[in-house]
């Protein structure tokens, strides 16, 4: 039984990762919540009202009032309703959750984006720039404060960085298959692997991520779109 | 209290403002700690060792375990020594400060950065682009965050986002002063100057 949610409401994008954090830890915590999809080309008067600074999804409204950014939702559900908490206990555990967090949308994000976006000609460089970032993950997971532990960063059950990093992981099947080129090697980068395998194997990770030819429909329209403007620039 | 941390390090270097972040939690917290400066043109061993992913300062070492990132670290200080408390109690609050508190290293230190390494028109657009941005904050924090009381956008005592203007303060004005140029408007950003100006005041800030 669902705990009461009282007026919650998630303004997103079926195609956004970031909106995924979101959706999924809802589901973890059994909470109910009206969605809205956001046509990110035409942005709703709600989205640019209760998001001003950035005009970006996803944004929590509870109460009628908004949270923003995606990492920071996570913090105020799991502030709000602690049960199933997706953050871990120890202060030490949190720290660690919240800098790897912070390394996914600094560092291993953008790595991806930049192959997505890289010219047939430059796709070299962006590839190497994410095999040195899943690098790092890679030797965290085997050397680091996850070693050995468990099976996902959260314990047994996933947490708030398996959320994040997963929620976006998927994009590198789909870049792989639209690029072309290889990202994860699973010889390559073993613990990652089978741990994104995991993830995607949770009954709620796979109610909530949309299916793959959807995603990859979706890359090759992007990708179509941005070698036609880079055409016409030249 | 109970599982006190015994051994605490602090990795930084003088003029890094989010190593005087850092240094001010601590010392505001009253967490006895070792400093150890390091030298960015030739970094110890020991940094590249507990920060491999950055290889940055500061690094906060509890009990030999490192933590880095600026925010990572405030977070952890707030989380384990708990008075005086730099994030509110509520929920809702706490996402407002955590909202302003990114915005700074999205909106405000990208824009630093360009205005230090850059030239002409690109320069004079990083300028307007912080000066702009600074005020995004300002009224924003004043609207969500600030009940008139005290110097501080926390009011009479410092929070997370007082700590982190705050250690802001001394790398903005020499920036001004090299390059010559208006950053910081008083009349236009009253909340975030009188919470910078009181935050260098502060004795702990101050002291050694």
């Amino acid at each position: 039984m669902a705990p009461p949610s009282d007026d919650l409401k998630l303004l997103g994008s079926w195609a956004s990762s970031y909106t995924h954090r979101v959706q999924l830890a809802l589901k973890l915590k059994g909470l109910a919540f009206e969605y809205a999809e956001e046509d990110l080309a035409d942005k709703s008067p709600s989205l640019l009202l209760y998001n001003p600074v950035y005009e970006k999804v996803p944004v929590l409204l509870h109460r009628g009032r908004p949270v923003l950014e995606s990492v920071i939702i996570l913090h105020y559900l799991d502030e709000t309703w602690p049960e199933v908490p997706l953050m871990p206990a120890d202060p030490y555990d949190r720290a660690l959750a919240r800098f790897w967090c912070h390394f996914v949308d600094d560092k291993l994000g953008p790595a991806v984006g930049a192959v997505f976006a890289s010219p047939s000609d430059g796709q070299a460089a962006a590839v190497e720039q994410v095999h040195e970032n899943l690098r790092l993950v890679e030797r965290e997971l085997r050397e680091g404060a996850f070693a050995g532990r468990r099976r996902f960063f959260g314990g047994d059950k996933i947490g708030v960085l398996d959320i994040v990093l997963g929620c976006g992981s998927y994009w590198l099947a789909v870049f792989e298959e639209v690029m072309e080129v290889k990202l994860v090697d699973p010889e390559a980068f073993p613990l990652f692997h089978s741990w994104l395998r995991d993830f995607e194997e949770q009954e709620e990770v796979k109610a909530i991520i949309p299916a793959i030819d959807r995603l990859l429909e979706y890359a090759r329209g992007v990708r179509q779109m941005m070698l036609g403007l880079s055409t016409r620039q030249q | 209290m109970a599982d006190q941390p015994k051994e605490v390090k602090l990795y930084g270097h003088g003029f890094s403002g989010y190593c005087t972040m850092v240094n001010s939690a601590l010392k505001l917290k009253g967490v006895a700690f070792e400093y150890v400066e390091e030298d960015l043109q030739n970094k110890s061993e020991a940094l590249l060792r507990l920060n491999p992913v950055y290889k940055k300062v500061p690094v906060l070492v509890v009990d030999g375990e490192p933590i880095a990132e600026s925010l990572v670290i405030l977070q952890y200080i707030d989380d384990v020594w708990k008075n005086p408390p730099l994030l509110p109690e509520d929920p809702y609050q706490r996402a407002k400060v955590r909202f302003w508190a990114d915005y700074v290293y999205q909106k405000l230190v990208p824009p630093v950065y360009r205005i230090r390494t850059s030239e002409g028109d690109a320069r004079k657009k990083a300028e307007e682009e912080f000066r702009a941005n600074l005020i995004t904050l300002e009224d924003g924090v004043r609207e969500e965050l600030w009940s008139a009381g005290g110097s501080f956008i926390n009011g009479e005592k410092p929070g997370l986002l007082d700590v982190i203007m705050g250690s802001c303060h001394t790398g903005l004005k020499y920036l001004e002063d090299v390059a010559g140029v208006k950053l910081v408007e008083k009349d236009r950003t009253p909340l975030l100057c009188s919470c910078m100006e009181a935050f260098v005041e502060l004795d702990v800030v101050k002291g050694p």
